[in-house]
């Protein structure tokens, strides 16, 4: 609401930049609590070992590689998403479960991981964690994405359907997902020759 | 009316905030505390006394923290000795208990974005359903913050010394999601984005399908990656590109040309370090060295992503 009525004063004016900055800020502080709240809890938890247990869990799946890990998290993710059940996070699921699992798989197979090769496997969880939740939501017809197309459609003057525009966000989620899949096995294999 | 909106929230991000205001104030060893403890100060000042204040001092707040953050004056806190013994020690004690606490906040994120907004009366309402995800996790992490000092036996000043010094190698980078969010904001009042839409609009071929398909698309995801924001950018473009080319030129269906428009504009933000809470974040929050290796590790997803969505509308959105 802040953030409409700063708009209503729009001006070219330092002081009016100044306003509308301040405004805009001020309506997106949210966007940042859920990240700092949950870090509060995860950084209690990192203390008593954590990441020392996920990969615990790993070393005892045979078969598991960091390739694979991030895939099924990925796959799960995207199809939890397009339920609409926001299971995942970067702080809250990456960082002290996905990441240490993923880099936990790759030592069964090299166990002198490099430094190098284990941030490669946490950008690629970061990125799974992305990738998943991005093109399952489209799919997903009460969240974000798709209200905000309606919305925006009918405010130009164009009727569209909600189930269409969410049922042609299924094409892409598949393409995705096999992009994805790409991308972790192409991981996987410069892990395995040790390259990465 | 909504009962339970962002405001305890906020304050309770503020006390944090102020916490480690304080925790750095009175830190020895700290490097350049002064600046840094002005920086954690204004930030805690934005979100305890955000609705107090004038926009005008909000926007200079801001400003000078993003100042104090690019002249490198906020600094993290001095590395600590992590214990690996302890940690293997206390893992094997704990063992699969420790899952379940951080799995509380998933948890209570989905019951909570279901629950939450069904809770109301003929004039009020538990929460805003736009604002209920977001409640329903932060609500979720201080349930699983009480359980988790409960269960470790962890002193109650932990969350501050463990939860505050990640939060404190973050910096001003912590800040920056929010910053651009309004800093795109303001450059679409300011009309940038009609601009540049009209601008893409005009060397556009007017009569080729194809090329109407590719050049919303195209735009779709380049906006993007210059705005941060899919959502400003569907605006701008929906409204410049697709339905002049695609929907009254060319009878497309704008049902599915939105679909995939939208889509597009993600393959965008999987390719912009500007998506800062998505892209930047993440870097930090996994001690990566290179600030820009999650979107790195995400181009060539986003590029075949956009290719397949370029042919996928092509062959769907003139025909179904």
């Amino acid at each position: 609401m802040t953030a409409q009525h700063g708009a209503a004063t729009a001006s070219f004016s330092v002081g009016g930049l100044l306003d509308q900055l301040g405004a805009h800020f001020l309506a997106v502080r949210y966007i940042i609590v859920p990240v700092i709240l949950v870090i509060l809890v995860i950084g209690v938890l990192e203390k008593p070992g954590l990441q020392e247990r996920a990969a615990d869990l790993i070393r005892e799946l045979r078969g598991a590689t960091a390739g694979r890990v991030l895939l099924i998290y990925g796959g799960i993710r995207q199809v939890t998403v397009a339920l609409g059940i926001p299971l995942g996070g970067q702080a809250s699921v990456v960082r002290p479960l996905i990441a240490p699992m993923a880099e936990a798989a790759a030592r069964l197979q090299q166990p002198a991981l490099g430094e190098a090769a284990a941030q490669e496997i946490r950008a690629h969880a970061a990125a799974t964690e992305n990738v998943g939740a991005f093109f399952g939501e489209d799919v997903f017809v009460a969240v974000g994405a798709v209200l905000l197309i309606k919305g925006f459609m009918e405010g130009i003057g164009v009727e569209v359907s909600l189930w269409k525009t969410a049922l042609w966000g299924l094409p892409t989620a598949f393409c995705a997902f096999f992009a994805l899949w790409w991308r972790l096995r192409a991981l996987d294999r410069r892990l395995a020759r040790g390259a990465a | 009316m909504a009962l339970l909106d962002f405001r305890p929230f906020y304050w309770v991000t503020g006390a944090v905030l102020a916490a480690i205001t304080v925790q750095v104030a009175c830190r020895r060893g700290q490097r350049r505390k002064w600046t840094t403890a002005a920086f954690w100060g204004m930030a805690a000042a934005l979100y305890l006394g955000g609705d107090a204040m004038s926009h005008r001092t909000a926007g200079a707040l801001v400003l000078a923290m993003m100042a104090l953050g690019l002249s490198r004056c906020v600094a993290p806190a001095p590395a600590a000795a992590i214990d690996r013994r302890q940690r293997r020690a206390s893992a094997d004690r704990l063992r699969n208990r420790l899952f379940i606490l951080p799995l509380l906040v998933p948890a209570a994120a989905i019951v909570g974005s279901i629950l939450l907004p069904r809770v109301q009366g003929a004039h009020w309402r538990l929460v805003n359903p736009n604002e209920a995800g977001v409640v329903a996790v932060s609500l979720g992490a201080l349930i699983a913050l009480a359980a988790t000092l409960r269960c470790t036996r962890e002193r109650w000043t932990a969350p501050m010394t463990e939860g505050g010094r990640i939060l404190e190698t973050f910096g001003w980078l912590l800040f920056l999601p929010q910053f651009l969010a309004a800093l795109s904001a303001v450059l679409i009042q300011l009309g940038v984005g009609n601009w540049l839409g009209a601008g893409a609009a005009h060397v556009l071929p007017a009569g080729s399908p194809f090329a109407a398909v590719a050049g919303y698309c195209l735009a779709m995801a380049g906006f993007t990656m210059c705005l941060g924001n899919a959502f400003a950018a569907f605006a701008v473009i929906t409204s410049a590109i697709g339905l002049p080319f695609i929907v009254r030129l060319h009878h497309g269906d704008p049902a599915i040309m939105a679909a995939i428009g939208m889509l597009s504009g993600y393959c965008g933000t999987l390719m912009t370090p500007l998506a800062a809470n998505f892209n930047l974040v993440p870097a930090l929050l996994l001690d990566l060295t290179d600030r820009n290796a999650v979107v790195k590790a995400q181009i060539p997803i986003g590029l075949a992503v956009l290719a397949a969505n370029i042919i996928l509308m092509w062959q769907c959105v003139y025909r179904f």
